[in-house]
Formats: C-alpha cells, structure tokens, sequence
C-alpha cells in the first residue's frame, strides 16, 4: 500500500497558516489606512493637532486636545465607578459567595455584557439622564457644589453620564478578567493563611489578592482599553460639546464619539484627514492599553484570564 | 488579657462579615442596570411592538405606525456577509493554532489576535471606509459585512482554537495510525468532533457583531427603503435604533424601544442556543 499523498496535508497547513497570518495582516491594514487616510493632516498640524483646543471645520482648524481630554476624563470616571465594584464583585464570586449564588450571578453578568452598546445609550438617553438632571446632579451639587467639580449650570446630558455610562459597560469585562485571576490563584495560598488561623476575609486580603495584585491591575487597563474605545452609548449622553471644562456636569466630547458623529458630515478633504488623524490616535492608545494590559495577564500566567476578556 | 483576645477575635470575625456584605452589595449594583434596562426595554418596547413593526417600512416624519422590517432583513443580510469573510478566516485559524504551528509562534498569533479584539469597534468602521467605501465612492452592504467580518476573525478564532483544543489527542492518533492523513484527520475527526464548539464559536461571534453600530455608521450607512443590491447603502437595526433615539420625536422614540427589545431579544436567544450547545462541555 502507498503511503497517504503528502500534498493535501502540505496545501492544507499552508492554508490554515495563511488564515491564522490574517490576524497579523489586519493589523497592519488597520496601521496603514489610517495612517494614510491621515498623512495629509499629519503633515499640515503636525504636533498643533493633539495640543490645540479649537476644533473649527468651517476654517479648517483642527486641534483635538478637547476630544483627547474628554475621552481621559470620562475614561477615568468610569474607571473610579467601575473598578471597585468589579473587584468586589469578582472577590465575592471567587471568595465570599455560596455556590449556589455564584452560578445565576455569573450568567446575568455575561448578560449584562451581550447588551449592545446603543441600547445602553438608548436606556442613558430616556431614563439615566433625566433621573440625573432631575435628581442625581442637584444633590451632588447641594453637598459638594463648593468643589468646581460639581459646580456650574445642569443640563443632564455631561461628561459625568458619559462617564458613567462608560462604567456600566466595561463592569462585566473588568468582573470576568479579574473573576479569572483570582480563579488562578492558587489553594494552597488561601490554605495555608487558613491554617494560621485567618477568617474568610483575612485569607482574601492576605492571601489572594496579594498575589493577584499584579493581574488585577492588568485587568483595569485591560477595561482602560475598552472604556477608551467606548462609542455608541457614550455619544448618546455625552452631549458631544468640544470644549474643556472644569465642571462634571458640563457636556464633554470623546475621540470615538466624534468620528462617531461627525465622519458622514465631513465635507472637506482635510476635515476628513483630521477624523482619519483622530482614529489613528484613538487606535494608538488602545493599543498601547491592550499591550499593557495583556503582557500584565501573561506574567502571572494566568491563560484563562485572557480568554475572559471576549 | 483574655478578653481583649476575645475582643479581637470578635473584631476580625466582625470585619470578615462586613467585608463579605459589602462585597455582595456591589455584586448587586454591578447587576442592576441590566435589570434596570430589560425593565425599561420591556415597558417601552411591548406596547410598541405589532405585526407592522416586522412587515413594514418605516413612515415618513409625523405619519403614524410603520415598522423596521428593512432593518431586520437588512441586519441579517449583514451578518450573512459578516459570516462569509470571519468564519473560513476565523475557524481555519482557529485550526491552525490548535493542530498545526509551533509553541512561539502560535503564542505570537494569539496575542496579535488577542490585541486585536481590543481594537475599538469604530475603527474597523474607518478602516472599512478608507478601504471600501472611498474606493467605491459609496456606501454598501458590502463594506458593513466586511467590517463587521473583520471584528469575527479573532473571535471566532480564539474561541474555536479553544474548543478544538479539547479534542482528546487520542482521537488524532487512532486516526492517524490507520493511515488517514493528517488534514483528513483534522476536517473529518477533530473539527467533527468539535464541531458544536465551533458553532457556538461563530454563533456568540455574530450575537456580538449583531449589536454593532459603531462599524456600520459609514460603511452600510443605513436605509429607510428596501434595498436588495449589495453595493448600495443597507438599513441595520441598530443603526436605525440610534437614528431613532437621538430623533426628536416621540413615535420614532417609541420604535426605538421597539427594535431595542427585538435586538436584545435575538442576541439572548442566541446566547441561550450557544449555552445548550456546550452545556456538556461546561458540567
């Protein structure tokens, strides 16, 4: 009997190869076409276009600071709500819960994360904000009004809701990533503080979340990533404002949003140059993000952790 | 001295109990605003949903009535598209990483991959743009599949390199050793017997991209006509979802809720098929 043809096996690895390469080439096409959609622009403003505040398409200037600054302030909002939260969330699945709450919680929080973006944004626009214009936003401007934070006139929609919403769309990932990195640590760490005598809490602290310190912080700038590249629901309720204020409740406007609202209305070349521009600089930090994020997964070897992350 | 060991022990068993509280109600806030939003979805979407809302074309400002039948049939013309370039992309992937390669360089390839599901949805959108629609001087059905196909190819990827990976090698040895050859082993044993993962793989893959507004913005554009020619711009239920919330009037806020409550339910369905499939899997 001839041995089986070697030709088929040959095509088909190399086939499989190619599809397994297209994750390389995409990210290279993604690196070129909004490099080359930007060249121009890249040119023209040179270092003006991150630092300059007035963003004006009728005259052609185009400075994103504005976009960049409300991108990193409601980033950082959502952070601040989110990440204690998920955390204490995670530790009370791993650590806390009877097992018999831990399986419906988790389902409902994967739930939470199959919720598209732009129904979260159609929740934000016709329930969140008029219960914050009406109610949220005066009693925090009655208690903290004294802090320019929380001063100035009310409108609903502000930085503040897009940060919030933001918050509420990154809780499931940060909660699954850092869920599977307390997962990852190992027994023997909480038996041994159990055997000295340490309460339930104590063994966390102690015990778990010293050693998945490191992983824990991979999985907030791994949820930095994602709340950066936030679009849909965060233009809903952002007010979408190019300006830089000091106060929360004044509207705000993100990198996303505005490629997200103003990309079909550019009508010059150059005004679509600096959109091109603003999607490379929203591309390069997430994937710097990413990177961080990913490599601080991988150190503690945690596999699991970074399949949590879809 | 007795007593102040009593004390602290009573302090530490307290604080553990606080800590255990406290922890259970942020688990509570965390999943509120789902419930807060299918409350709402359900309120306001039920008493808008009829049989027109499936069969009709959206009406024109200030006319009553009319439904988002364009955008559903138009949605899954997308993800049909969507289908085409990530799932042979995706599982062959997926099958490269699982049973062919070496040990560094399918680390290389996961974590690109991985980087890549983290790339912000809207920039596939640009990308698609820079590459399709400026090409083509106009926005298709075409350029939203494609961008929606791309943000699938590491999904789809990932997930099924993971789900083949739990053939037993067994299994490809058996084979082998009669004498079939290594890629009729692949396509006839492994990806056969993993072939429910794969397919819950490409099902959670197109429930997420099934949600997706940000890619379809400018590239599929939207449409408030029928349209069956691929090359032109296509109604998707989320764009019109986003186009009828930030529209000022009040029946097109209605259907808004509508068609929110139709997504949502679809991605749920999806995602309860997706748990049957691999409920083996899992106990």
């Amino acid at each position: 009997m001839p041995p089986p043809s070697r030709v088929g096996d040959k095509v088909f690895a190399w086939f499989a190869l190619a599809m397994a390469l297209a994750v390389v080439a995409l990210v290279f096409l993604v690196g070129w076409q909004l490099a080359r959609g930007s060249a121009v622009a890249i040119q023209k403003f040179g270092l003006r276009f991150v630092t300059g505040s007035t963003w004006d398409p009728v005259a052609e200037n185009f400075g994103a600071l504005p976009f960049i600054y409300g991108t990193a302030v409601s980033s950082l909002i959502a952070l601040i709500i989110a990440v204690p939260l998920s955390i204490a969330t995670a530790i009370y699945l791993t650590e806390l819960a009877p097992s018999w709450i831990r399986h419906p919680l988790v389902s409902l929080i994967e739930m939470l994360a199959a919720v598209p973006s732009v129904i979260l944004g159609l929740w934000g626009i016709f329930v969140m904000i008029p219960w914050l214009r009406s109610f949220a936003f005066p009693l925090l401007k009655k208690i903290f009004g004294w802090a320019p934070l929380f001063s100035g006139p009310i409108y609903g929609v502000s930085m503040l809701a897009g940060g919030i919403i933001i918050a509420i769309m990154i809780l499931p990932i940060v909660t699954s990533v850092s869920r599977e990195i307390l997962r990852s640590v190992p027994n023997l760490q909480r038996e041994a503080a159990y055997a000295l005598g340490a309460t339930r809490w104590e063994v966390t602290r102690i015990a778990v979340l010293s050693y998945a310190k490191k992983g824990l912080f991979g999985a907030v700038i791994l949820g930095l990533g994602r709340a950066l590249g936030e679009t849909m629901a965060v233009t809903m309720v952002i007010g979408n404002t190019p300006q830089i204020r000091a106060s929360l409740f004044a509207p705000g406007y993100t990198l996303a949003s505005v490629i997200a609202n103003e990309f079909t209305e550019a009508t010059s070349d150059t005004y679509l140059q600096a959109l091109f521009e603003i999607g490379l600089v929203l591309f390069g930090i997430t994937i710097v993000m990413n990177l961080l994020g990913r490599l601080l997964l991988r150190a503690i070897g945690s596999t699991s952790a970074t399949r949590a992350v879809q | 001295m007795k007593a102040t060991r009593q004390d602290k022990r009573f302090w530490r068993k307290t604080k553990s109990a606080i800590a255990s509280g406290l922890s259970f109600v942020c688990a509570l806030l965390v999943i509120a605003p789902l419930a807060l939003v299918l409350f709402y979805l359900i309120r306001s979407g039920a008493s808008a949903i009829n049989w027109s809302f499936f069969t009709e074309l959206p009406k024109p400002v200030g006319v009553a009535g009319g439904g988002m039948a364009n955008a559903i049939v138009g949605s899954f013309e997308l993800l049909c598209l969507a289908a085409l370039v990530g799932i042979p992309i995706g599982v062959l992937g997926g099958v490269y990483l699982a049973e062919y390669g070496t040990v560094r360089g399918n680390y290389a390839l996961r974590f690109v991959a991985d980087v890549l599901n983290g790339v912000p949805s809207i920039i596939w959108g640009v990308v698609v743009y820079g590459l399709v629609v400026l090409r083509f001087k106009s926005f298709s059905a075409y350029a939203g599949g494609l961008a929606l196909g791309f943000i699938m190819i590491p999904l789809i990827m990932r997930t099924s390199e993971e789900v083949l990976l739990l053939v037993p090698a067994g299994y490809r040895e058996a084979s082998l050793a009669l004498g079939v050859s290594r890629w009729k082993t692949t396509v006839h044993i492994v990806m056969k017997t993993a072939l429910k993962g794969i397919v819950s793989a490409v099902l959670l893959a197109l429930a997420r991209v099934a949600g997706e507004t940000a890619p379809l913005l400018f590239t599929a554009f939207g449409n408030r006509f029928w349209n069956h020619n691929l090359s032109e711009p296509i109604a998707a239920l989320p764009l019109q979802i986003f186009a009828y919330a930030i529209s000022p009037y009040d029946d097109w806020h209605r259907q808004a809720w509508a068609g929110a409550l139709v997504l949502v339910t679809m991605i749920f369905v999806v995602n309860l098929i997706v748990r049957f499939l691999t409920r083996e899997r899992i106990t």
